[in-house]
Order: structure tokens, then C-alpha cells, then sequence
């Protein structure tokens, strides 16, 4: 019990003073870039992710790698050398970097309509500037509105989220780096909220199967509350394209 | 849906790394205080019909707490009487970092709704935030959330009074200049109607220094210094062990050192207390001397004087050095962590005046001085005292009085003395624990049945001691097949009635195990449980959780199989019963039956088992007999084995180790197991000594070797020397200890002492609370029961097992000790002549040995701190001379045994030789052993304290 700090206070706070069922402060911009296709910049407490899309476009490198019924999305996930507390010696391309990659993909894979474009290839940049815990929700996150940014069509938003156990007990949602360097196995979803599917569950430590629900159903709640936030943005930023194209005043 | 504006702080550890973290400020925390219209109301303790009263303040008021207050007394905090406090997160969060004991007792009372103490979350409320400033220290932004919270408390409710409680003067001074009523806890503690009992728990911290006295002691290093020192290699860190018998002398186990590091004399201990962990410098090669095999005893009583200590140091330093036993040897000169806890003990008598010395019953604490105003009823007491500080110009540390447990010398004091200092948890069952009892009348479901297997039929017995009221396990036997038997050992299914996570789950893994008194059993689990449902009572129907065997004639397993049962003890015997029922060759039921088929396979088993290496240890058990009425002790005698003693143990091994097996196999990373080590070779050192001094030669190699040579150790002159010679084996063991499978080796598992590759507790689930842990991973593996997250995680068992091993060592040691109090009140008045055995030669002293009681006494051969003219010690062959007799080990002696009672806390026996004869320091023997009337003084050898004699008189009425 000394190992495992005390991660909720008695009152019920966290260490940073959130509550157990609380998110960290998103922030968030769509369109940060004018070369890419799309792209998208979120803040998620004190992780902060770019992201940026190109596509759809003809398959680079060679058109053996192009499906005919879809379009191939390539992810690349990389972290800037200062992200972390101490310098990181490789941004892209080590072990870590290319797992969070492959599960960017399968996250987005099942979002995007990729059957509208075959024989095309969608790329999706992500770079983590800051990482303060919970790196992979904030860069499904930010690919999401990257994506529809760069207009391209998906089934529904994707989110990611993460979650606890603190005290062994209580379920928390949105870990940050002090929590999981704590507190014990963090359980990541990325979900397609609308629907409650989950199209990747991942937690590379253990923990007893009774915890399991109760985290799954917090992590899925976390996703929700993620998309209403998202959205809000979105349409946020669609109307602050309109109205500077004098479409919005048309409407009244 | 939520409300937070993040604010950024940063922080420096190790490499000066940047760490940045969120800090949300909220709206939604409230002040707690009960007469508040703004705020919700929120769940606080903060009473508006409790009143401080101080005379300071005319109406009633709330108190706000600094850090340096909790730190500092506690004590007074712990006492119901300052109420209504509230306790800001800043200082919360402060007692935890810098001590984690304080903040512990802390939480209890702010869990206690009859204190009401509240928690404000200062830190994170929005109008009482502030930022840290650039260079300001964290103590001085400490300080200055503090006075923000208190004067937002101010001005959110002008008509309350809240006074800010703090020893930091500088503090003080800023708040008062910001309009803050604040004080010290001193002075308000002063002006506090009823105040006596605050007054004494102070905690003197604040001595002022009297700059004519002299400094008895060398100055510690800074911090820094021994820091620096540690790292360079030049100092040592490690754990101060101080002498039990010698209070100038002490060891500090140091990690990286083979030896501990000797440290001696004043300046040498440097005013370490036992368990310090404290940095040694160690002396040149030349300087290294050997423990000295003296016995100095403090006997300081001045104030402050330093005569009687400083001769003590020379006769320290006059004994000779023995060059094989040189030890590295240093001396104290810092101290990084005080270990320092509340000690039981009792006041040093002949003393006027406010400040008294304490002496703790630990004999390896030094006395302590505190101040009090109660002296002569504390006089009469046993009680409990804390050290605060040690400065450099007091020979004794300082401390302050904290609770008061009763009359000395009464038996329930007595009890009360030996649970506290050994951390025995003994308070009353919660309300909270006895609701999950089960409901009386208990009766036995069709569910319950159907999940078990129903074996009432069976005629299933249990053997026990006499008075045994928690059965734990029962036995029965019967023959199947061709000359095969199908032998069950059936245990008590406890781990039915406690269900894990509730919160007499959580009570009996904190207690982990039933602590036996001489007169008072302190139960694990309610007794509702231990001694009725649970217990395995003859005639009741009872569950179970059954293992039982297929054996051929010859007792090899043939199948072995767990499940849960029902069953019904026919009879419950004593070892005694059993064994007349086993011989009385008319007696021919079946349980008769039965247990003439388990005794004759438990023979097997032993031979077996012996010849495999298991070791046959002995050490000196007594049963003590008590007068029910007066519970004074009538006789004490070694306890009785007999043959059915060991047919229950063996089956009680057979399936402990036939569980052990089984859920590892199921369980391999998180099962319950029980080791015991092999002890390194040093250990057995006095053993081969003691055997060559004897002509005997005793392998040690391996526990089988060690077994044969102890059955071959035998001399016919002697026959209590076998028995000796494995007294002294056992003090070569290390303990045995449960662990969790995952964190160790294979190999590791092994027990020694039982020579099994595998072993665990599984036959006493009502009084260990190991067994519980073992009943519900088995429960698992035959399918009777689900798993839950802490039964299978590591981290968790292995958190569980440590405090297992914590609280089965020190029941033991309770245990002993109470037998211990209980053989000295049987002795009291007493004057006997006794056969003994020497077990040690020393320089100045004997070891003896009485078998009949049990006892292990020191006969002291010359005067202390005298060498004898009449013995000569030889310390090659161990063993004095005396004119033409020599004493060597393992020696017959016959001794005259009294009870010292100079010293109320520790007394001890004299012990006076009687044969040999010896001219000039034997003593003619008694006709026969006669009472000696206490009232009479004469007859008395020395002076009595008037408190004791006062004990004695009450006990005759």
C-alpha cells in the first residue's frame, strides 16, 4: 500500500485537483497549417500534439503497394527531442514510435470511409511537442480533426482516452504523466463513440479482470465526453470559415 | 462541466529537470463550517455546539493548525480536548512529506467525526490560491498559504473567530501584522481551562540551552557532510543496534560492511537510540577492539552528572581485547533518521521536583527525562513517554509523558505492557467488523449443502491441548480397499465467514494472527467465530475445507484430494484423551479405531521424515497454571508431550505440504508459501564451539548431517545434554517466513527445519491469518470460490507477507515475554533450590539453564564491574576455575533461585550456587524449598520499593 500512493484524496481530489470522473482542459485548432491538406492542433492538460494530413493522393513508391479496393493510410508518429523532461535522443523511428504508429492507423482505419479512394494513399503526420501523459489519445484526437479538415469523409469521430484505477478502487479517467508514473496499469481506448465501438483497447500491464468494466465503461465515458468537445470545435471552425466567406450571414 | 483555469508549477528533482504540472483551481470546495449560508453544505465534522474555551477568546472559535504544531505535538493533538480544528491541505500535504507516522495518527483523527477536525483543500480553491514566487522558499509560501486561508476563513465568515496556532515566530509576526489572532500552542495551550494533562504532553523542544553546563556529547555533522561522506566512502550508513546488557556499547549494521561496525562508549554511541539510522566513521585497523563481555548497567540518577558514566567508559575501555573477536569499531557521528517511538516504562523513583527520569522496559532505550507535574501517581504507574530531542549538554534524552496504563505490577497492566511494546493491535473489535458476523442462530443451508461435500457420516475427531476452544483442525481414518486407508485432516473453513475487501477482512490481515497470553488469548477474529462457528467443536455440525489422502499400509500418497465438506466431529479430545483412548487396548469404535490407524501412519510419516533431514529442535516451553480466580500462577511446569502430539503434527506437515503443491502448481507466481532459510555456517559457530569443548564433533553441512549429529551427540553422564545441544541449534536458525512465490528462486522455497522442498501454512486459518490466504487460492483450484484482484497480485502478497512476518514475530516475543512476567510472579517470595545446566561460560558470569521452569538465568560470578578473585577464566576452553572445581559448558550445577525485585521493571532472578561447592561463594543448601513470608522484611534480601510492597498486600487480600 506505500508503493502505490495515494492518487485520490479523501475530499475525492486528484493530485492536479481534478475529480475522478474529470478530463484534463482540452484546447484545440483546426486548419494550424496551410500546406497540408488538413491539419489540427490539440492540447489535452499539458500534452500537446500536431497533426497533419495529406491526401488523398496516387500511391507513392511504387503502385505494387496500392489496393484496389481501398485507400492505404500511412501513419508516421514522432515525439520532438524536447517533448519530454529529458531530451529524447531519436524523435521518430525507434520501438515506441513505431508501435504508436501502427495503432494510429488501425484507430483510423476504422474511421475513415477509405473505400471511396481506391488505389490512393492518405499520409497522417502527428508530432508530439509535449508529452505530459496519455500521448496516443491526444494524437487520435488530433488526427480526427485533422481528418476533417482535410475533408475527408468518416464513418463518425474517433477518441481516444485513457484510464485508472486509483486506490486500487476508484476508476479514473485522462491520466497524466505523475498519475501513470504512480498510480498503476492505465487502460487506453479509442473508440468510435456514436456507435460505442471500440476499435483498439491496449494496457501493457495487468490487472484483475473484475476492474476491467468498471475502467472499460470510465475510458468509453471519457471518449464521449472527448467527441462533445471535438465537435464543438469543429463546427466552431466551420463557422469561422463561413462567416469569413459571408456564407454564415446567408444564413439568416 | 468544469470550471478550471490551469496554472503551471514547476519543480526541481534530481538533474534539474523541468518538470511541469497541472494545477486546476476550483469552485467547488467549501469551508466547512457549519453556520456558513454561502456554501453548500458539504460533509464536515466541524461541530457548531462544540466550544473551544480558552480564556483568551471569549466566545467560541476554530483553530487553524500549522505544520510545525502537528509535527511537534502530536501528543496534544491526540488528547480530546482541542476540537474543532481545521487542517488546510498545505499543511496536510507538509506532515506527510516530512513524516509519514505523524500523518497517519493524523488521518485517524481527522476520520474521527467526535474530533471535528476539517480538511479545507486550500491549494486548489480559487480565492485562496496564490503563486509561488520566484525565489521564495517553499517554507515561506507554506507560511504565506496558510495566512491566506486563514484570512479568507476571516472574511468569508466575519462572525466566527478563527486563531492560527504556530510556533514559527516570523510566521506569527506577519500574521499579526495582517490582523490574524494567532498564538503558540504553548500559550494558548496555558490559557486552556482543565490544562493539566495538555500541559505534561508538550513537547519540549524549545529547551533553552544553559550556557554554563558542559556538553556531554561531540557534535553531530551536518547533513551535508555525512552525505558527502557516505558517498566518498569515508562514512558509513547503517542501523544502530544498541547492547541489551551494556548501555555504552551498540552495534550499526552497515550494508556494505561483512561485520557490523562496534561503537562504544559515550562519545562512541553519540546519543544514537536503538534503531537510528545513523552515519559510523570507521577507526584505523589498530584501534579496532573487541565486544567487551561485560554487563553495565546505567545507574545515573543526577540530573546531568557525568562522574558515574565516565567511569563507567574506563572500566569499558579496561577490558581486554581478545584478538580473534576484534570487531571494526567506530564511532557515531551523525544521524539521518531518528526511529524514535512511545515506550512503555516507568519513572525512576527519588526524585523531587518537575523532571523525572523515565526508564523504559526495552532495556536497549536509554533513560529519558520528562517533565511533569504528576510525579508521585506516575510514581505508581506503568506509562508510556516519547522522545523529542537529545541535545548535546543532556546525558538523557528528552521527552514528554504521553499516557498513563495502570497500576505496575497488576496483571492487566502487565498484559496491556507487553501488547503495546510489542505492536500487538488489541483494541476491541469495530462496530464496523462485528456487523459482518453472521447472524445467530447460524443454521446450514440446502445452498450450502449443496456445495459441499457432505461428510457427517464420517467419524471425525480432533485432538487438541487442553482448553482449547478454537478447533482448527479435526482427523479421521478408516480403511478402504486392501489394506489401504483413507486418511482427512479437515480445517475449519474460515475463509466462508470472511469474505475479502470487508472490513473484518481487513482487520484480521492487519492483526495476522491470534496472540497468545498466559492468561489472554487477544483473537484474531471475533470470538464468535473462533470459538463457535469456526471452531471444530465435537457434536456440531461444522464446515470445512477437507484434504484428504489415499495411503497404502506402508502411508505413501496414493491420491490426495481438496473440497470443501460438512462435517461432524464426533469427539474432541485432549492429546491426553487420545493417547488413554489409543492404549486402552479395550476400547474398540471405530474412533478408537481411527485413531490407532492415524497413529500408526503418523509413525511412518516421522520416520520418514526424519531420515530425510528434518530436524528435531527443542526449546524450553513451560505451561504456567493458573488460579482462575486470582489468575495468579499456581505452578509452572514444562509442558507434557505426548505420542498423539505428534501424530497431529505430522498430519498437520503432511497437508500443509500436500496444499503447498497444489497451489503453487495452480498459482505459480502468487501463491502463499512458507520458507525457512538455511543459515549461513557463522551461525552454527557457538554450536561447533560448544561441541569441541565436549569432544563431540557436529557437522553442520547440510541439515541432514546436522540431524545425525545431533542424535549421535549423547553422552551418558548426561542425558540433558542432548536436549541442551538443540537448544542451542535452535538459537542457530534463522526465522521462518511466508513469502509471496513470484519474488523468489525455486531453490529459495526450501524448509530447512522440515527439510521439504515446499511448505505452507493451511491447519490453523483461525488464528493465522496466512492460512485464510491459502484456504482461498485452494478454494480456487477446486473450484469452490472465485479469485478477487489482491489475492493475485504480487506486489500485494508479498506487501501482505511482511506484515505477516512482522506480527508472527512479535506475538511470539509477546508470548514469551508474558510467560516471562508470569514465571518472575510465580518466583516472587520464593526462595528455591533448582537442578541446572551451564549453557554459556563467561568472563564474568554463567549462563544457567533450568529445565524444570524453563529458564535461562545469568549467575554472575564476581561483583559487577569486579573481576573475580575466586574464579579464573580460561578463555581457550571455556570454562572457570575455582580452587580444584571447573565449570565447563553443559556442566550439572545446582543454584539457589530468587527474584530480585530492586528494579519494579525489570526484575530478575539471582541466581546463588549451590553445588559445587564452592568456599566463599556458594551458599549451603536448603532443607527443601520454603516460602518466604513477604510481610515480613527480614527474611527480605534487600529493600523494597513502598510501591511494590503495596502490590504484594493487595494480592494476599
Amino acid at each position: 500500500m506505500s508503493k502505490n500512493k495515494e492518487l485520490i484524496s479523501k475530499i475525492g481530489l486528484r493530485l492536479d485537483g481534478r475529480r475522478a470522473n474529470e478530463l484534463r482542459r482540452i484546447r484545440c485548432k483546426l486548419g494550424v497549417f496551410t500546406e497540408p491538406d488538413g491539419s489540427a492542433y490539440i492540447e489535452q492538460g499539458l500534452t500537446k500534439v500536431l497533426a497533419a494530413v495529406y491526401g488523398p493522393h496516387e500511391v507513392r513508391g511504387g503502385r505494387s503497394k496500392a489496393q484496389h479496393n481501398s485507400a492505404i493510410i500511412n501513419c508516421q508518429f514522432s515525439m520532438a527531442v524536447f517533448s519530454t523532461t529529458e531530451r529524447k535522443k531519436r524523435p521518430r523511428g525507434d520501438r515506441k514510435s513505431t508501435e504508436l504508429s501502427m495503432h494510429l492507423q488501425q484507430a483510423l482505419e476504422a474511421a475513415i470511409k477509405s473505400e471511396l479512394y481506391p488505389f490512393c494513399q492518405i499520409d497522417v503526420y502527428v508530432e508530439v511537442l509535449h508529452a505530459d501523459g496519455g500521448i496516443y489519445p491526444a494524437c487520435v484526437n488530433a488526427a480526427t480533426l485533422a481528418l476533417i479538415d482535410a475533408g475527408i469523409p468518416l464513418k463518425e469521430y474517433v477518441c481516444a482516452c485513457t484510464a485508472s484505477l486509483a486506490n486500487n478502487d476508484i476508476p479514473m479517467l485522462d491520466i497524466s504523466h505523475q498519475e501513470e508514473v504512480l498510480g498503476g496499469p492505465t487502460l487506453t481506448v479509442a473508440a468510435l463513440p456514436m456507435s460505442g465501438k471500440i476499435v483498439l483497447m491496449e494496457m501493457s500491464q495487468r490487472f484483475h479482470l473484475d476492474h476491467l468494466d468498471k475502467v472499460l465503461e470510465k475510458a468509453l465515458q471519457g471518449c464521449k465526453d472527448i467527441k462533445e468537445i471535438l465537435d464543438n470545435a469543429v463546427r466552431l471552425h466551420v463557422t469561422d470559415i463561413g462567416s469569413s466567406t459571408g456564407w454564415a450571414n446567408t444564413k439568416h | 462541466m468544469f470550471t478550471t483555469k490551469a496554472f503551471i508549477k514547476k519543480s526541481k528533482i534530481g538533474h534539474f529537470l523541468k518538470n511541469v504540472r497541472e494545477h486546476y483551481i476550483r469552485d467547488d470546495i467549501f469551508c466547512g463550517v457549519p453556520s456558513c449560508e454561502t456554501c453548500h453544505p458539504v460533509e464536515s465534522h466541524l461541530s457548531s455546539t462544540y466550544k473551544n474555551v480558552c480564556c483568551l477568546f471569549k466566545y467560541n472559535h476554530y483553530l487553524i493548525l500549522d505544520t510545525n504544531v502537528i509535527l511537534d505535538q502530536m501528543d496534544v493533538l491526540d488528547e480530546p480536548i482541542l476540537e474543532n480544528i481545521i487542517i488546510l491541505h498545505t499543511v496536510l500535504k507538509e506532515v506527510k512529506h516530512r513524516s509519514l507516522p505523524i500523518y497517519k495518527r493524523l488521518q485517524s483523527i481527522i476520520d474521527n467525526p467526535s474530533r471535528h477536525f476539517y480538511v479545507f483543500t486550500n491549494d486548489h480553491h480559487k480565492d485562496t490560491y496564490v503563486k509561488q514566487d520566484d525565489k521564495e522558499l517553499i517554507n515561506d509560501y507554506n507560511d504565506r498559504l496558510i495566512r491566506k486561508s486563514c484570512s479568507w476563513y476571516m472574511k468569508h465568515l466575519p462572525g466566527e473567530i478563527f486563531v492560527l496556532l504556530s510556533n514559527d515566530a516570523k510566521n506569527r509576526a506577519i500574521a499579526l501584522a495582517e490582523g490574524i489572532p494567532t498564538l503558540t500552542i504553548k500559550d494558548y495551550i496555558e490559557s486552556v481551562k482543565d490544562n493539566s494533562v495538555l500541559l505534561d504532553k508538550l513537547a519540549k523542544k524549545d529547551i533553552h540551552v544553559e550556557t554554563y553546563t558542559k556538553d556531554i556529547f561531540p557534535p553531530h555533522l551536518s547533513n551535508v557532510e555525512l552525505l558527502t561522506g557516505v558517498k566518498n566512502g569515508k562514512l558509513h550508513q547503517g542501523t544502530f543496534r544498541a547492547s541489551k546488557d551494556n548501555f555504552l556499547e551498540g552495534f550499526v549494521n552497515v550494508d556494505s560492511l561483512e561485520d557490523p561496525v562496534l561503537v562504544q562508549g559515550r562519545s562512541g554511541l553519540n546519543r544514537a537510540v536503538n534503531g537510528d539510522i545513523v552515519v559510523v566513521e570507521i577507526f584505523d585497523k589498530k584501534e579496532w577492539v573487541s565486544p567487551s563481555d561485560i554487563v553495565l548497567e546505567d545507574e545515573g540518577v543526577a540530573e546531568e552528572g557525568i562522574d558515574e558514566i565516565e567511569l563507567k567508559e574506563r572500566e569499558l575501555k579496561r577490558s581486554k581485547k581478545i584478538k580473534e573477536e576484534i570487531k571494526p569499531t567506530g564511532k557515531v557521528v551523525g544521524i539521518i533518521r531518528r526511529k524514535w517511538r512511545q515506550y512503555c516504562g516507568i519513572l525512576q523513583g527519588g526524585m523531587d521536583g518537575v523532571y523525572q527520569l523515565f526508564v523504559p522496559s526495552d532495556r536497549s532505550i536509554p533513560k529519558i527525562r520528562i517533565e511533569t507535574r504528576q510525579a508521585d501517581f506516575l510514581r505508581t504507574q506503568k506509562l508510556i513517554v516519547t522522545i523529542d530531542s537529545w541535545p548535546r549538554h543532556s546525558r538523557y534524552p528528552h521527552g514528554h509523558f504521553v499516557r498513563a496504563l495502570g497500576k505496575i505490577g497488576d496483571q492487566t497492566t502487565e498484559n496491556e505492557v507487553v501488547l503495546l511494546e510489542h505492536d500487538v493491535p488489541h483494541s476491541q473489535f469495530s462496530e464496523e467488523v462485528l456487523a459482518c458476523l453472521p447472524k445467530l442462530p447460524w443454521i446450514i443451508t440446502e445452498k450450502d449443502v449443496k456445495k459441499r461435500v457432505d461428510i457427517r457420516h464420517l467419524d471425525i475427531c480432533s485432538v487438541d491441548p487442553p482448553g482449547c476452544t478454537d478447533i482448527d483442525d479435526a482427523l479421521h481414518c478408516r480403511p478402504i480397499g486392501n489394506d489401504g486407508f483413507e486418511v482427512g485432516v479437515h480445517i475449519a473453513d474460515v475463509a466462508h465467514f470472511i469474505r475479502p475487501g470487508t472490513a473484518i477482512d481487513k482487520e484480521a490481515a492487519s492483526r495476522a494472527t491470534t496472540v497468545y497470553l498466559v492468561n489472554k488469548r487477544i483473537d484474531m477474529v471475533p470470538e464468535l467465530l473462533s470459538s463457535n462457528l469456526c471452531s471444530l467443536r465435537g457434536g456440531e455440525e461444522r464446515f470445512a475445507f477437507s484434504c484428504v489422502w489415499e495411503m497404502d499400509a506402508n502411508a505413501n500418497i496414493l491420491n490426495t484430494r481438496f473440497h470443501k465438506s460438512i462435517i461432524k466431529s464426533k469427539a474432541s479430545f485432549t492429546y491426553e484423551e487420545a493417547q488413554m483412548t489409543i492404549d486402552d487396548k479395550s476400547k474398540n469404535d471405530p474412533i478408537a479405531m481411527s485413531l490407532r490407524g492415524l497413529n500408526k501412519l503418523a509413525k511412518i510419516l516421522k520416520k520418514r521424515r526424519l531420515e530425510n533431514g528434518a530436524l528435531v529442535l527443542a526449546s524450553p516451553e513451560v505451561k504456567i497454571h493458573m488460579d482462575s480466580e486470582t489468575m495468579e500462577p499456581l505452578d509452572v511446569e514444562v509442558k507434557k508431550l505426548f505420542e498423539t502430539n505428534s501424530m497431529v503434527e505430522e498430519f498437520m506437515l503432511l497437508a500443509n505440504i500436500s496444499v503447498a503443491e497444489k497451489i503453487l502448481d495452480e498459482f505459480p507466481e502468487c501463491a502463499m508459501l512458507r520458507r525457512h532459510p538455511t543459515p549461513p555456517s557463522t551461525n552454527f559457530d557457538p554450536l561447533i564451539k560448544a561441541g569441541r569443548h565436549l569432544g563431540l564433533d557436529i557437522n553442520v553441512e547440510c541439515g541432514k548431517n546436522l540431524a545425525q549429529s545431533l542424535d549421535e551427540a549423547t553422552k551418558p553422564e548426561n542425558p540433558y545434554l542432548n536436549t541442551m545441544l538443540r537448544i542451542l541449534a535452535t538459537r542457530c536458525m534463522l526465522q521462518a517466513v511466508y513469502f509471496a512465490s513470484g519474488t523468489l528462486q525455486k531453490e529459495e522455497y526450501y524448509h530447512y527445519g522440515l527439510a521439504v522442498p515446499l511448505y505452507t501454512h493451511f491447519t490453523s486459518p483461525i488464528r493465522r491469518y496466512a492460512d485464510i490466504i491459502v484456504h482461498r487460492l485452494l478454494a480456487v483450484t477446486c473450484g469452490a470460490d472465485s479469485t478477487y484482484p489482491d489475492l493475485l497480485d504480487k506486489q500485494k502478497s508479498t506487501e501482505l507477507c511482511q506484515n505477516l512476518n512482522y506480527r508472527n514475530r512479535m506475538a511470539q516475543y509477546a508470548g514469551r515475554a508474558s510467560v516471562a512476567f508470569n514465571t518472575h510472579l510465580f518466583f516472587k517470595g520464593k526462595l528455591q533450590d533448582e537442578e541446572g545446566y551451564v549453557l554459556h561460560i563467561r568472563k564474568n558470569a554463567l549462563q544457567i539453564l533450568i529445565p524444570k521452569y524453563g529458564l535461562e538465568c545469568t549467575l554472575y560470578l564476581a561483583k559487577k564491574g569486579e573481576s573475580s578473585n575466586i574464579f579464573e577464566y580460561n578463555e581457550e576452553e571455556q570454562s572457570q576455575k575455582a580452587g580444584n572445581i571447573t565449570l565447563h559448558a553443559f556442566d550439572p550445577v545446582k543454584v539457589r533461585l530468587s527474584l530480585d525485585s530492586n528494579n519494579i521493571q525489570h526484575e530478575k532472578f539471582v541466581l546463588q550456587l549451590v553445588s559445587p561447592y564452592i568456599e566463599g561463594f556458594s551458599v549451603q543448601p536448603l532443607g527443601e524449598s520454603m516460602e518466604v513470608d513477604p510481610d515480613k522484611p527480614a527474611s527480605e534480601k534487600k529493600r523494597k520499593s513502598k510501591s511494590e510492597s503495596h502490590v504484594k498486600n493487595k494480592k494476599k487480600n
